[in-house]
Formats: structure tokens, C-alpha cells, sequence
């Protein structure tokens, strides 16, 4: 089993069209795994059951028993980051601003204070309308360990396709370059980066390249959008020149992106276009790349 | 007066309407815009200045001193975050876990932990006319942005404390976002007429709602018929305070890192929208 993880840097560059497209080209071999869990929006194109719905429980939040709690203010002398306050003279601790460390209930001395796990979102193993399975996840909001909902989803999508015998796990990374996208990027066989010739798309390919780098990761790039602007295209295939990225693909800037969204269709059910035929050279392709 | 500009779903505008904004009003009247979005920061790639300030930011991690130690495991033991392993002979620290807190340091009973500064990034601030720009940017391989965007908040309170402030804020609904906006007087969140932006928006609306925030939305590539986003602020009642219309002419400006609103007739009226609806100075009055 191989695992392909899409990722971008900069949010909205057509990240989750691809892969749901590929999904779509590939859904005889392909197990999909939605890891943008902050903003998951695969199943809008692909239409999950949400089966098998799991709570995940990750990290805590301390909370004051206000009968026990003797005001001796030890917590709040504790805690970095000013989220115990006095409010009517009672101890309370602000949810928003806990970090979850535990530090304040391991220093009270009458054990007022405990430390529940928290509920943090739900993850679903899911049959897609494509028959295919896609496991994803609904994150809590507000709420941290994201990184650590992503790399469950992962390991579950992992465990699947290996019992299934499903030779591929595609998975949809979220944007950035902190935790969710170190978590998404665990385990990976290759990375597909998607970007634009934007200033922005450049910049932030830049960055998450930096990151691939310090995980020697081997990855290719599609340029969405490349028409857009094609002295800024050029600009994109010369970084990948230098730095030794495949370029895997240049897709056009085309209404149909914004036209799939709206119809929960992925851009290769659309009739009249390049796309599809484009999506079916780029799975070829990406595969090629696996078998180096 | 801070105005956190946000979104759910990355790309839909939050930094071509954050810079727009900036610029605009300072065409007249003295603004801040800080990019807190530290992971991969773009409003700097739209302006320009000259450089007023530049600071390394660092958060605290623990340090271990092979001699003083006893081995007894409480590091270990009071560490939420699996940032520290007590090995019979070695203690390793795992220094991009770590939530510096202080407990394995303070409860170590030998003392052998002592918090040290680890560098998580760089603040820079810039300066041209009326707009004072201020950017962080998380460097490569750290995984936590809150505490980098906490600081730069700090940083902002101390240098800037009575101006008009607008924070270009991190995608997503997780603790980046929380952090971000928590403090603000009023968040606008950016979006698109499309499935993804609204799912993404009703996220961003639950969160900002959680938070009681005072909120309205902008439109980016506004359609002028059958528009969901419109539709579902007009059930829900959440202001419009502006649309933006779908162009391929914006696109290209925004591709080559231009401004739009001298340009973008559209984008002009945008931004008087929100000038008039939240009592900002500046714009055409």
C-alpha cells in the first residue's frame, strides 16, 4: 500500500477539486482520506454515508470543583497562560485559554481541580458515492490537537486499505505548514503539491517545500490555474527545475472548478472540457512516480 | 478599534480584502494591519515600506542538566504533551512538543530542568505614509502557531494600543484562529458564493458565535443571481457588509500582487461598505 498526500501551503489554490478528481479516476484502487479536518470538504463532492461515526477524545481541560477549592490562588500562580480568574470570588478556569497541562490540578492541595479528556470531534469510515470508502473527521470548534485527529484519521485509512487490499490512500492535507500538515505528512510515500501562479502560491510553495525538505520527502507539483498568469507559471517551473520537484501537471484556470463545486460533482463529470482527460494523465502519472 | 479579518476555508480573500482595506484607509487616515496568519504569511508580498522593527520570537523549553539530575521520572510524569521522556540513564526533550508550561521545570525536585528560550519565528514591522504593516512568520518545522500569534497580539497591544488595527487572521476554526481573534471588536469573514465557502463560513459562524463575537460577511466573487452565501446570511441574519464580484481581471491582479481597489471599481465600493458600516475613517464620504 502507498500513501499520497496532497497539500498546498496557500488555501484555495484547488487542492481538494484535484483530489476528489482523482478519487473519482482512481476509485477502483483509491482510498480517500480527508486530513484537512479544520475545513474537510471532500464530502461535498463525493457524497459520504458518514458511517461509523467515533467520538475521538484527545488532550484536557481543567475544572475547578468550586465546593472543594479553598481559594488558595496556588492554580492561578501556576498557570502560563492566564486562564484561571476570579469571577464572584469563585476560582474558574477559562476553556478557551487552557492549554490543557494539568500543572494547576497537580499543585492544588485539596485536589479541587481535575483534568477530564476532551471531546474533540467525531471520525467516520465512510462508503462514498463512488462506492468507494473515504474516512474523515468533523474537529470540534475551536479546539486544539488537530494535529492528532489528522494523524488518526491517517492511521485508520492506513489500517483500512491494508486489510481491504487497497494499493492506494489518497489524502487531503490541510493548508499551512504547522501541526495538522507535519501530522498529514507522517508515513507519506509522495507529496503531491498543488499551487497557483500567484505571488501567494509561490511564497507558500516555497515554504511547505522547505518543510518536505526537512522530511526528504519526494514530491511533484500541478500548477492549477497556469494560464492565469504565465510569466508567474514560468516562474513556478523554474523553482521546481532548480529545486528537482516533478512538475506533474499545469491545469488551466476553468469555470468548471467553481461549476463541479456547486453541482457536488468533481471536475471530471463534467462533459466538454480538457480536465478530465488531464486528471486521468496525472493519476497515471503520480503512479509512475511511485513505482521509481 | 481591531477588526480580525477571517475565513473558514483558505483562498477565498481574507489577505487581498485585508491589504485593500489597510491601503485604502490610509490613504488618509493612520492604520495597523498585522498578518497573524504566521504559517504562511502573503500580506507582505501586496505592500511595501521601509523596515521599522525586527524581533526574533522565542518560547520556553526545557533544558536538562545531566549532573543535577536524580532520574526520579516526575518530568515525565507531569509532562501533558509527551514533550519529555525520562530514560534510566538520559531525559530527551522534544522541544517542538512542548507547550511551556513550567511543570516538569518547577515540580522537578533537583532542579536539573531550567526553561531556556527556543526561537519559533520573526516579527518585522513596516512603515510607509499613514500604514504601519506588521508581520510574523512561523519559522519551518514548528509546529505551534498560537503562541507565535500571541506574542505579536502582545507586541501590537504595546506599540499600537489606541490605533485603528486590522488583523489578517489564519484559515481554519482550530485554536490558530481562536487565538487571533479572541480579542478583537469585530471579525469579518470573507467568503465564496460556492458549497465549500459556505459549509466552511457555517463553520467559521459557529465558532465566531462560541466566541461572541460581533460578526458580518464579504462576498468575494459575488454572483448576482442565486448567490447560497447571500441566501444564508439573509436566513440567518448576518449582515452583508459587502460583495465583490467574480472577475478574472481581479484574479490576474492578485496573481501579479497588485492592489485592486484603484483599479476595481467593484472592489472600491467593497471597501467603502465596510468603512461606512463599521464607523472607520477614511474612504469617499
Amino acid at each position: 500500500m502507498k500513501e499520497i498526500v496532497v497539500i498546498s501551503g496557500k488555501g484555495g489554490t484547488g487542492k481538494t477539486s484535484i483530489t476528489a478528481a482523482l478519487t473519482y479516476v482512481g476509485r477502483g484502487e483509491i482510498l480517500a482520506a480527508d486530513c484537512d479536518v479544520d475545513a474537510a470538504d471532500m464530502h461535498l463532492l463525493l457524497a459520504p454515508d458518514f458511517g461509523k461515526p467515533t467520538d475521538f477524545y484527545s488532550g484536557v481541560i481543567a475544572k475547578i470543583d468550586t465546593e472543594a477549592c479553598i481559594s488558595c490562588g496556588k492554580c492561578k500562580a501556576v498557570c502560563r497562560f492566564d486562564a484561571i480568574s476570579i469571577i464572584d470570588d469563585k476560582y474558574v478556569v477559562s476553556p478557551l485559554d487552557c492549554e490543557g497541562c494539568g500543572y494547576c490540578a497537580r499543585v492544588c492541595p485539596r485536589d479541587a481541580i481535575t483534568t477530564p479528556e476532551q471531546n474533540v470531534g467525531q471520525w467516520f469510515i465512510s462508503t462514498t458515492r463512488l462506492q468507494n470508502q473515504l474516512v474523515h473527521a468533523r474537529l470540534g470548534i475551536g479546539t486544539e490537537n488537530s494535529g492528532k485527529l489528522v494523524a488518526k484519521v491517517k492511521a485508520e485509512a492506513r489500517s483500512l486499505a491494508i486489510e481491504k487490499d487497497i494499493p492506494y490512500v489518497l489524502v487531503d492535507g490541510s493548508p499551512g505548514i504547522g501541526c495538522p500538515v507535519i501530522s498529514s505528512l507522517s508515513g507519506a510515500d509522495y507529496v503531491v503539491l498543488v499551487t497557483e501562479p500567484t505571488v501567494s502560491g509561490l511564497h507558500d510553495m516555497r515554504r511547505v517545500h522547505q518543510l518536505l525538505k526537512q522530511f526528504n520527502l519526494p514530491c511533484g507539483c500541478v500548477i492549477n490555474k497556469a494560464d492565469l498568469n504565465p510569466e508567474f507559471s514560468r516562474k513556478i517551473e523554474g523553482f521546481l527545475q532548480d529545486e528537482n520537484i516533478d512538475l506533474l501537471a499545469r491545469m488551466p484556470y476553468h469555470p468548471d472548478f467553481t461549476e463541479a463545486i456547486t453541482q457536488g460533482k468533481t471536475i471530471v463529470e463534467l462533459d466538454g472540457s480538457e480536465l478530465p482527460e488531464k486528471i486521468e494523465i496525472l493519476w497515471n502519472t503520480i503512479k509512475s512516480k511511485l513505482e521509481e | 478599534m481591531k477588526i480580525a479579518i477571517a475565513s473558514g476555508k483558505g483562498g477565498t480573500g481574507k489577505t487581498t480584502l485585508s491589504t485593500n482595506l489597510a491601503a485604502y484607509i490610509a490613504q488618509t487616515h493612520p492604520v495597523v494591519l498585522a498578518d497573524l496568519d504566521v504559517e504562511e504569511p502573503n500580506s507582505g508580498l501586496f505592500l511595501s515600506g521601509s523596515p521599522i522593527a525586527t524581533e526574533d520570537k522565542f518560547k520556553m523549553v526545557p533544558s536538562w542538566d545531566a549532573e543535577k539530575c536524580i532520574h526520579c521520572g516526575n518530568c515525565q510524569k507531569v509532562c501533558n504533551f509527551n514533550a519529555i521522556i525520562s530514560l534510566p540513564k538520559i531525559v530527551m526533550v522534544f522541544e517542538k512538543l512542548c507547550h511551556s508550561c513550567y511543570a516538569c521545570a518547577e515540580l522537578c525536585p533537583a532542579k536539573a530542568l531550567t526553561m531556556v528560550p527556543e526561537k519559533i519565528g520573526t516579527l518585522k514591522a513596516y512603515k510607509q505614509g499613514n500604514l504601519h504593516f506588521v508581520e510574523s512568520r512561523l519559522d519551518i518545522g514548528q509546529e505551534m502557531a498560537v503562541p507565535l500569534i500571541g506574542q505579536t497580539e502582545s507586541w501590537l497591544n504595546d506599540h499600537f494600543p489606541d490605533a485603528l488595527l486590522l488583523l489578517d487572521s489564519p484559515p481554519g476554526t482550530s485554536c490558530p484562529v481562536i487565538e487571533a481573534t479572541k480579542d478583537v471588536d469585530f471579525v469579518i469573514l470573507v467568503t465564496e458564493p460556492t458549497p465549500f465557502g459556505l459549509h466552511d463560513l457555517t463553520l467559521a459562524v459557529e465558532t465566531m458565535t462560541t466566541l461572541k463575537k460581533e460578526f458580518g460577511v464579504v462576498i468575494n466573487r459575488h454572483r448576482e443571481t442565486g448567490d447560497i452565501v447571500e441566501q444564508y446570511c439573509e436566513q440567518n441574519d448576518i449582515p452583508v457588509l459587502a460583495c465583490i464580484a467574480d472577475s478574472r481581471l481581479v484574479a490576474e491582479l492578485y496573481s501579479q500582487g497588485k492592489m485592486m481597489y484603484k483599479s476595481v471599481p467593484d472592489m472600491q465600493q467593497a471597501l467603502d461598505n465596510i468603512i461606512r458600516f463599521l464607523h472607520l475613517p477614511g474612504g469617499r464620504q
